[in-house]
């Protein structure tokens, strides 16, 4: 008699007192109904969260819904979005609290939308979240500067900067070089040179009660930091002694093509295709769970441009018919589009029934409302996808006035970081955005 | 807790060998700063020759009030970025062993390749030892890293292996990656603190030198010579007349100057086809030497760097400026530097019509009075910009096709009218405006969209008519004179002098007294007893923009 393996008929073997040792290779058979739980263990495959940083805001007009609440149609600038629109939120109403200290355009707003907090330095929200689901993996995050310049919005601390890769190629050497394993793999040993690379760096943490106390109270915490830093090596290099856990969607990919990093669209275009493609092998492979990616806005232009992205939303006039910049409006279509091209190479990586981009949420922030005039009221949010059922999708959430918090405070919560509130002075709150939460 | 690791931990105790006075648990205001780019790469070349490689990617620096130096107090290092120390720790000790350079860089063989040697082991990790970490090791400690050595020899079964993971290791350490100033109780200062003879030569040598201290330094620190003035004068005066003062000075300038930032200027192609990253990196090496040549010349004033004819040329730069110059040396040749001096009637003076502070301080696509006046501002005059207001429309600014205003001037005027934004831009565009005749490339030119450009200006009252006007403008503005003691201070100290440490006034004035010499005033802050105070370090909020 044949019969179909279910996630059941295994759990119920195991019920009945037998210990249920299952073989390898791991075949997508094992993983329950969804694709979401590994059949042997029961354990969860991972949840995954992604933060899109596009500076400059959007069109004004142009991308709030319509219609509240759900089955929202998208406006214009956000047409792009559809093929995603269940797996949506759009907030509008959402706002920066200055509290009457100075305006430093696109950084305060930003600092807000990352710590929570005017003026600080760290952390940064996506940090606690890789805290809470990205322990264990080889890299707690990963952070993307596609604009060429090394500048990353990811902060472990107010001194601890979390630095972003602007090159595929060494990101693709990061992830897929000579260190990585391939958990698939028929053999495994562990191998004696990361054995020893362990005792050697272990042998620097037996100095660091030496080396901090000679320092004062500031210094010591940075050198707390550095062993911190330390320690996920070391742990990481324990894991890599360890036979890692079969997963049946993790490929390699060949080696990344050569990739020129800058500021023209162009060749944003098609880094951030193949960031994507990197990213979702990674994250099907396991190696991380977090990624934080900054589009950046200081320099993105057209080639042979004398301007720039930037420059337009400031000086670029308003065209009387059409009623909005339009080089601004041409930017921004592309700048959406990649981030949907994005999207969609994520969401084409099979993983169980489904696919990398079930289990991952992305949430989408940006520094100002209008950045022709620098404005902090009525600034766009998005988040998309689900990340495994966590968020609902689908809505035009209008919360007018709400302090941009809200919804990092909801989103840290959803990733299961232990906090009910978030930001300080006006910006501070303790308002869950409900309607999102599945 | 077993013997093994009790053993440890008497040996880390006694590890450091400086500093031992303190309780453990007193908040000594010790400061560390982390290793710039620079700094790091000449501590690898000082110990190990120029021809090792450094490959991979390191943090970018961060500035904080100006300075990367101030900067580099307020950072530490993340996970990731410690993940690429530690692959260029494992790719810069792998070359120190291997088959080429094991002969020359290791002082002896082992007996056995596949087996640990502790007393070649010994001898090698205490030599480098001591350069990496910046002073000699203590025999606990050479005792811990031969321990690290046997250990991972034995796990690998490769003597070289072993002792290059142990070299990686204190690659990656905190003693090399970041200037710990031990310090001291301070006898002059009751309840305060200064640094000891080890903090002093530290501070002395990143100061002077931009490097690690040197064996000489490193004596009279053990002998504690440092702590008598004549003692220190001896070391000062013997450092000021090294060659290596030269790198000190750059150093600095470079680290004021934000010359760093060349690293990210790109021009558009299509506008300025004679940019590109080669030419940027020579635009800063230009600005760097015609600041070396004018504070190092006898009766060098730092003023003139705004004013200087000389200065040094490429064929890449000469081309920029129009400059019919002939170089003997082909082009790729090391060094095919010229020295070259502008003539009186020249447009150019200064080190304001350099290409690296015109092209950094401009757009991809063309110039920007705004960002030239805000850097001329904050970074040569220490002043304050503040940002512009929320709700503020730009439009007119830049929209080059506008036939009514043809040129930035027209257009900045424009904008002005506009209260709210009048306030600053009185400030900033005056100055701006000044260097309108050279281009976001960096070349000549007289003329924007077909309109004579018009360079008169004034600043804080002091009228000029074109950018060498400026230039004597900002020679002659006392604030400039102020800014350079405030940023060279803050950059020996690892942070910005608080408002009440009334010796920075008294430094200035003898800086003003001295005929505003460079090297007079590192010498007199090096001689300063209050330039070795320990003032606990604040840690502010570093943050970079999108």
């Amino acid at each position: 008699m044949t019969r179909n393996a279910t996630r059941r008929t295994v759990l119920r073997g195991a019920f009945q007192g037998a210990a249920v040792t299952v073989g390898l290779p791991l075949l997508n058979c094992f993983l329950n109904n969804n694709g979401t739980a590994l059949a042997a263990t029961g354990a969860q495959l991972p949840v995954r969260f992604g933060h899109w940083f596009q500076a400059l805001g959007l069109n004004p007009g142009m991308w709030v819904p319509e219609k509240t609440g759900a089955g929202y149609t998208n406006n214009i600038q956000l047409k792009v979005l559809d093929p995603f629109r269940d797996r949506t939120n759009i907030f509008s109403g959402l706002r920066y609290f200055l509290d009457g200290r100075p305006h430093e355009t696109h950084t305060s707003s930003v600092q807000i939308a990352t710590t929570g907090i005017y003026g600080a330095g760290g952390p940064s929200f996506d940090s606690n979240i890789a805290d809470a689901i990205g322990k264990g993996t080889r890299f707690r995050s990963l952070e993307i500067a596609f604009a060429g310049r090394s500048l990353s919005l990811s902060r472990r601390s107010a001194t601890v900067i979390n630095p972003a890769e602007a090159s595929p190629v060494a990101l693709y050497q990061r992830i897929f070089g000579p260190d990585f394993r391939d958990p698939n793999a028929a053999d495994f040993k562990p191998d004696p040179l990361i054995m020893a690379r362990q005792s050697v760096l272990s042998s620097v943490s037996e100095r660091r009660e030496a080396l901090t106390r000679q320092l004062g109270a500031a210094d010591r915490v940075r050198l707390d930091e550095y062993f911190t830093g330390l320690r996920e090596i070391e742990q990481t290099l324990a894991h890599e002694l360890e036979r890692p856990a079969p997963l049946p969607a993790c490929k390699v990919p060949g080696a990344e093509e050569e990739a020129k990093p800058g500021s023209v669209v162009e060749d944003i275009t098609k880094n951030s295709k193949l960031f994507a493609g990197l990213l979702a092998s990674a994250m099907a492979c396991d190696q991380t769970r977090v990624f934080n990616i900054n589009l950046g806005s200081v320099g993105i232009r057209k080639a042979g441009s004398t301007f720039t992205w930037h420059t337009a939303t400031h000086e670029e006039s308003v065209d009387e018919k059409l009623g909005y910049q339009k080089e601004v409006f041409s930017f921004l279509t592309w700048a959406n589009a990649t981030f949907v091209d994005f999207l969609k190479i994520l969401n084409s990586m099979k993983e169980g029934d489904g696919t990398v981009f079930d289990r991952t949420m992305v949430l989408w922030q940006t520094d100002h409302g209008d950045a022709r005039t620098h404005s902090l009221e009525n600034v766009p949010l998005m988040t998309v996808g689900t990340a495994g059922g966590r968020i609902k999708g689908g809505q035009h959430i209008a919360v007018s006035g709400d302090p941009y918090t809200r919804v990092g405070l909801t989103v840290q919560q959803a990733f299961g970081v232990p906090i009910n509130t978030w930001g300080d002075r006006s910006n501070k709150t303790t308002k869950t955005v409900t309607e999102i939460l599945a | 807790m077993t013997p093994m690791k009790n053993v440890f931990r008497i040996a880390a105790v006694s590890l450091l060998g400086f500093g031992s006075a303190q309780a453990a648990d007193t908040m000594v205001p010790g400061v560390a700063r982390r290793l710039t780019v620079e700094q790091y790469t000449r501590v690898i070349a000082d110990t190990f020759g120029p021809t090792v490689k450094i490959g991979g990617r390191f943090d970018p620096d961060v500035r904080v009030d100006g300075l990367i130096e101030v900067g580099a107090a307020q950072v530490s290092v993340s996970s990731t970025s410690l993940s690429q120390y530690d692959a260029m720790a494992r790719s810069i000790a792998a070359q120190v062993v291997n088959e080429d350079n094991r002969l020359t860089m290791l002082p002896c063989k082992p007996a056995s390749a596949t087996a640990p040697d502790d007393a070649c082991a010994g001898k090698f990790l205490a030599k480098v030892g001591g350069s990496l970490f910046r002073r000699p090791l203590t025999p606990a400690e050479i005792e811990h890293q031969v321990r690290t050595a046997a250990n991972a020899t034995e796990t690998v079964k490769d003597f070289y292996q072993g002792l290059s993971l142990t070299l990686a290791s204190m690659l990656t350490a905190p003693e090399f990656l970041f200037r710990v100033e031990s310090v001291e109780a301070d006898p002059a200062n009751r309840g305060g603190y200064r640094l000891d003879s080890a903090g002093k030569a530290t501070r002395l040598a990143f100061f002077l030198w931009n490097g690690a201290p040197d064996e000489e330094l490193l004596r009279a620190a053990q002998k504690s010579e440092l702590d008598t003035p004549k003692g220190l004068e001896k070391q000062v005066n013997r450092m000021m007349a090294s060659g290596r003062l030269k790198d000190g000075i750059r150093a600095f300038f470079d680290d004021m100057l934000q010359l760093a930032g060349m690293d990210d200027v790109m021009k558009d192609g299509a506008l300025f086809p004679k940019f590109s990253s080669q030419i940027a990196g020579e635009a800063r090496e230009q600005t760097l030497r015609t600041i070396v040549g004018v504070v190092t010349a006898p009766k060098g004033d730092y003023r003139d760097i705004f004013t200087t004819k000389k200065t040094f040329l490429t064929p890449g730069l000469a081309s920029i400026y129009k400059v019919p110059l002939a170089f003997d040396a082909p082009i790729g040749a090391p060094d095919y530097w010229k020295a070259y001096e502008f003539k009186a009637e020249d447009p150019r003076a200064g080190i304001l019509v350099q290409t690296s502070f015109v092209t950094m301080n401009s757009h991809p696509g063309r110039s920007s009075p705004t960002l030239r006046g805000k850097a001329l501002r904050e970074v040569l005059l220490c002043q304050k910009v503040p940002a512009p207001p929320a709700d503020v429309n730009f439009t007119i600014v830049q929209d080059t096709s506008n036939p009514v205003y043809r040129t930035a001037r027209d257009r900045l005027i424009a904008h002005r009218t506009n209260p709210v934004c009048g306030g600053c831009h009185k400030l900033i565009d005056p100055m701006g405006l000044a260097l309108e005749n050279f281009d976001g490339g960096g070349a000549f030119r007289t003329t924007e969209n077909g309109v004579k450009i018009d360079t008169s200006g004034e600043i804080d009252g002091v009228k000029f008519a074109d950018a060498a006007g400026l230039g004597q403008a900002i020679h002659d503005n006392p604030a400039a004179a102020s800014c350079l003691v405030q940023r060279l201070t803050a950059y020996g100290l690892g942070r910005t002098p608080k408002k009440d440490e009334t010796w920075v006034e008294t430094q200035k004035a003898a800086f003003i007294k001295n005929n505003y010499s460079v090297p007079g005033l590192m010498r007199s802050l090096a001689l300063s007893p209050e330039f070795y105070r320990a003032v606990p370090n604040e840690i502010k909020a570093a943050f970079n923009t999108p």
